[in-house]
């Protein structure tokens, strides 16, 4: 699992790569914490086109990020979600509370 | 129905075996010719039971997980994920969406996914004594 965060003008984009599972969750979770702590985004988005895996541990780290930004007033959406996990996405009826964009094969 | 082929597994209960156990049931699953689709449906309802296993069965301590997989006649699967844990008090109240007892890392939906990933599921627990979850995918047949 990597995660890696660029900023531009504010908004803040967080790129997921690997297998996003429990195992991997804790550490994933801190260094997205770790990144908003640092940078103050004003809108934060994450970009999931790396990501070859994701479970239900998955969601509990987007729903916090989502928590985490609107705590501070600001946005969070999810971008370019590949096929696997945006069935897990759909399963679980995240996008009632998040905007979710495909990834476009 | 006929079994064709199956597999059993026992492993410790740390999160590494996540990735083992999910990767290992597809491999095996993969001589029914599955979709890349049907694959990742199978890989994440077995995350989905092994990490519940992992987190919940064995909270404080580290326990064993067995895992079985059979192929009967009709290319259907059947994935069995076992431990020796908690179990669960209530096992409508936990396959509710929603429901967790996991705080804030979990997000309570892993039975629903495993739920509409697969065409059955039934859970069997006994307070004290461990969990049993049962999952039937059919494949749809190609050629
Ligand atoms: N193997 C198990 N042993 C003991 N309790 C379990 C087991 N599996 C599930 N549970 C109980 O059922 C609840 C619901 O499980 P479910 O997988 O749906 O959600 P979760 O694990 O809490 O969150 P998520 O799967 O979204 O990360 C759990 O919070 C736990 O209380
Ligand atoms: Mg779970």
């Amino acid at each position: 699992m990597k995660v890696k965060a660029t900023t531009k003008d504010g908004k803040m984009t967080i790129y997921l790569a690997g297998e996003l599972d429990h195992n991997a969750a804790r550490e994933a979770m801190f260094e997205i914490e770790r990144q908003i702590d640092e940078k103050l985004p004003r809108d934060c988005v994450i970009d999931m086109s790396g990501l070859a895996f994701m479970d239900s541990s998955g969601i509990a780290v987007i729903l916090k990020t989502y928590k985490r930004m609107h705590e501070s007033g600001g946005r969070l959406w999810v971008e370019n979600v590949p096929k696997q996990p945006m069935r897990v996405l759909d399963a679980a009826g995240i996008e009632r509370i998040i905007r979710i964009t495909i990834l476009s094969e | 129905m006929k079994e064709i082929n199956s597999l059993k597994m026992e492993f410790l209960s740390k999160s590494v075996n996540e990735g083992f156990a999910r990767t290992a049931v597809a491999a095996f699953a993969s001589q029914l010719d599955p979709t890349l689709e049907e694959l990742g449906d199978i890989k994440t309802a077995v995350s989905e039971a092994v990490t519940n296993c992992i987190v919940h069965a064995y909270p404080q301590s580290i326990g064993r997980i067995m895992v079985r997989a059979k192929i009967y006649a009709d290319n259907t699967l059947e994935i069995l994920v076992r431990d020796w844990g908690r179990g669960i008090a209530d096992i409508d109240r936990a396959r509710a969406p929603m429901f967790t007892t996991g705080g804030e890392e979990r997000s309570g939906m892993g039975f629903t996914i495993m739920e509409s990933f697969t065409d059955r599921m039934t859970v069997r627990s006994r307070e004290g004594s461990g969990t049993t979850v049962r999952m039937w995918r059919k494949i749809a047949v190609r050629r």
